[in-house]
């Protein structure tokens, strides 16, 4: 655990002595009183056009999830079969938005192209989570059930029942997500809040934003009142129906895309091997090197300062350090930090302190720290204090709390690597020299081979981080008594 | 419950894509997005009288999504910079260009600074911005990234990253233009209409911006249509279209772009960009 806390502050480190940090910005302040008072004087009028966005912000969200539940819970079933789990491994280790650029080309700018992008990776969650929930289930309902039932008969009402619970919750946090990142998606051009979040966040027009940014956080607070699994069925309908009209296929684009435009280069060209291998060596060289190193840079930084925000942060929100009335307060800045994209964090950063890598890290922190805080002052709450406890706040936390949660925190931080590994690839479409940047680059030159064998690269390395962060959670003494599944 | 969710996803896969009569068309964002969606929604109802058909204006966020819709037959017709008109006709077989600004056959890119370098105007390439900070536009932008990445190719002889201290790309001129004004970058590379028409509307600082040099002339903005509308639209239509274009006199809509005037143009005025294209490795 020590080993592991110091070689993470070590890399962050040695990304402190490597990046690009500068504020470029010459007037950050005055940038940043402007969009303050953009964010206390909303401006709810300049609304009136986005109720499509809005529309569309939920359809993909729930579509999305929906057909990732549909394949997921399917793919579940056959998780032992190696193949299966690779294919689910890689479709989630590619963000939704390099889904969505390799999708665009595809099936163009129509919600099709949304809906898979959250579809894809999703499924690929789901597979593995429901696998593993399916692994822990409890088998004795089970042995009441004849054995030469079928296999679904025996699921429904072998495991269903049992599972419901797990599964419905931890499909309802999924939706979260998606919500998230379907907002998102409009960054990159489809049509939800994303969309006018980037105009208005880049023109300066903060009123409008910060308007439009408040309906996202009162869609996401009352996720309770109405994502109920009875009311979503139909919100899914009728998503289903808003959209179904724009929805459309084209069979002639599909098959271009696989057989020609994602095809190297060179074989396109009808060159043998030996060009394909300087088509290899030339985007490695130039590229994927560069991308690879900046994109680690960034993870290991912005790993090591979400740890530092959330070790700071979370008792503010538990019971036992902040008390009673202060941990409201505490809790609802973490539900602010964690709701916010990294990537509209980001966006926001680098509008305000220039490019570099400063607003990258300082982002993805934020949304990091605030979900880790989030965990860690749910266990600083399972913690049983004796009446000999410490009772000085600090003390308390640092003799009382840490020790005990501390094994666990570093297993939920280490579950994160990942994650923000994926985040900061995708952070180079703004600008950072990451992966997102060169990939980015590749689809605006209409280099889609090129943008395809980057992406592969950014998924393969993601999956390499998630086997690391596997073994050294595995080593951690006691955690795998936990489960991380944030 | 099981059977409507059913029921529900057989509709959701029958439901054909509506396909009435309708040209669609759109356009590299090249500026501040209310300006751009101002001025062609008016187009779109501009040409929907002229070819008395419904004309509908998709907007898009990146040039990249301009030309991928195009390629896709989701627009037909679009108002392309060069080097995406160019990108989009290799892509799609048989599409043209068919008209272009008259102020697109000498279109130029100015290199602009912030005060705080002490950079003067040149009447030759200002070697001077070596080690500075630096922003293009759009990386599928002619004005802010083609032709200003030739030109700094050939007078340093080396990539833009190896030139400058820190390279960016903006999204689009207006914001190039912002950020050079603001400081962020300290030279930036921006279309010569747009700056002229923020310079007219007075949104310029003449203290904080300096135009340091202007680029030779080069071809720039074209509209292209796809080659097979004819198909779908009956024989004649593109140049129905181009007639429409060209016969555009309205000054507001004209001044809009800005343009003085549309006229004819062909694909083969276009090859100076196809070659500085790939001479940089965008083009291949």
């Amino acid at each position: 655990m020590i080993y592991a806390s110091f070689l993470i502050l070590f890399l962050a480190f040695l990304g402190w002595v490597f990046a690009d940090l500068e504020v470029s910005t010459l007037e950050p302040w005055a940038e940043l009183w402007r969009m303050l008072s953009g964010a206390v004087t909303p401006d709810f009028v300049s609304l009136a056009d986005v109720g499509q966005s809005l529309f569309n912000t939920l359809a993909f969200a729930l579509v999305g999830t929906f057909l990732g539940v549909l394949a997921g819970g399917a793919l579940a079933f056959f998780f032992h079969w190696r193949l299966v789990r690779y294919a689910c491994a890689y479709s989630r280790s590619i963000h939704e938005l390099f889904w969505a650029l390799l999708l665009l080309p595809v099936v163009g700018l129509n919600p099709l192209c949304g809906i898979l992008a959250i579809a894809i990776p999703y499924a690929g969650i789901f597979a593995k989570v429901y696998a593993e929930i399916l692994e822990e289930a409890d088998p004795r309902p089970l042995q009441a059930i004849p054995s030469q039932a079928d296999p679904f008969t025996r699921f429904i009402y072998g495991y269903l029942p049992g599972l419901w619970k797990e599964l419905k919750h931890y499909t309802s946090y999924r939706f979260e997500c998606a919500l998230r990142s379907s907002a998102i998606l409009g960054f990159i051009g489809l049509p939800t809040l994303g969309y006018h979040l980037e105009t208005w966040f880049r023109e300066g027009h903060y009123a409008s934003a910060f308007a439009l940014l408040y309906v996202y956080y009162a869609l996401i607070f009352s996720l309770s009142i109405w994502a109920r699994p009875k009311l979503v069925v139909w919100w899914v309908m009728l998503a289903l129906w808003g959209i179904s009209k724009e929805v459309s296929f084209s069979l002639e684009n599909t098959v271009r895309f696989f057989t020609v435009d994602i095809l190297p280069w060179p074989l396109r060209q009808g060159k043998g091997l030996e060009a394909f291998g300087d088509w290899v060596w030339d985007i490695v060289k130039n590229q994927a090197w560069e991308g690879a190193l900046n994109t680690f840079i960034l993870t290991q930084m912005a790993l090591a300062l979400s740890a530092g925000v959330a070790l700071f942060l979370f008792p503010w929100a538990s019971q036992a350090l902040a008390g009673p009335r202060l941990k409201y307060g505490g809790r609802f800045l973490l539900v602010v930090m964690r709701s916010t994209p990294e990537y509209l964090l980001a966006y926001v950063a680098i509008q305000l302190l220039g490019p570099s890598m400063l607003p990258a890290i300082l982002a993805l922190s934020i949304h990091n720290g605030g979900v880790l805080s989030h965990l860690a002052s749910l266990n600083a709450d399972q913690v049983q204090l004796d009446l000999s406890a410490a009772k000085k706040s600090g003390n308390r936390y640092l003799y009382e709390i840490l020790p005990s949660i501390y094994g666990q925190f570093m297993a939920f931080l280490l579950y994160r690597w990942e994650i923000i590994f994926r985040e900061s690839a995708i952070l180079g479409i703004l600008g950072v020299y990451s992966l997102g940047f060169f990939i980015d680059s590749a689809i605006a030159e209409d280099h889609l081979d090129v943008a395809f064998f980057l992406i592969g690269i950014s998924a393969t390395l993601n999956l390499l981080i998630d086997q690391a962060s596997r073994k050294i959670r595995r080593g951690l003494k006691g955690s795998t008594v936990f489960k991380a599944r944030a | 419950m099981k059977r409507l969710l059913f029921c529900c996803a057989v509709l959701f896969f029958l439901v054909p894509p509506s396909f009435a009569l309708e040209l669609r068309f759109s356009a590299i964002p090249d500026q501040d997005m209310d300006r751009l969606e101002q001025r062609f929604n008016q187009v779109a109802s501009y040409l929907s009288k002229a070819l008395r058909m419904k004309v509908a204006y998709i907007p898009v966020k990146s040039y990249a999504a301009s030309v991928s819709a195009f390629k896709n037959n989701q627009i037909q017709l679009a108002w392309f910079g060069g080097l995406s008109g160019v990108q989009a006709r290799l892509a799609v077989q048989g599409s043209q260009a068919i008209a272009q600004g008259a102020e697109d056959q000498k279109f130029i890119t100015y290199f602009i600074a912030h005060h705080s370098t002490g950079l003067r105007a040149t009447k030759n390439f200002p070697t001077a911005i070596a080690g500075k900070t630096f922003t293009f536009g759009s990386k599928g932008s002619t004005s802010g990234r083609l032709m200003p990445e030739f030109y700094i190719r050939k007078y340093f002889h080396q990539t833009p990253r190896k030139v400058f201290q820190r390279v960016g790309f903006s999204g689009d001129h207006s914001k190039t233009i912002a950020l050079v004004q603001a400081g962020v970058y300290q030279v930036g590379a921006v279309n010569y209409q747009v700056y002229e028409k923020e310079r007219r509307e007075g949104r310029l600082d003449s203290k904080k911006l300096i135009l340091l040099w202007k680029t030779p002339f080069y071809p720039d903005y074209n509209w292209t249509i796809r080659g097979d509308v004819e198909q779908v639209y009956g024989p004649g239509f593109i140049q129905r279209v181009q007639k429409a274009l060209i016969e555009m006199k309205d000054p507001k809509l004209l001044q809009s772009f800005p343009r003085s005037a549309f006229i004819q143009a062909d694909n083969s005025l276009y090859a100076p960009i196809l070659e500085t294209g790939k001479a940089i490795g965008i083009l291949r």
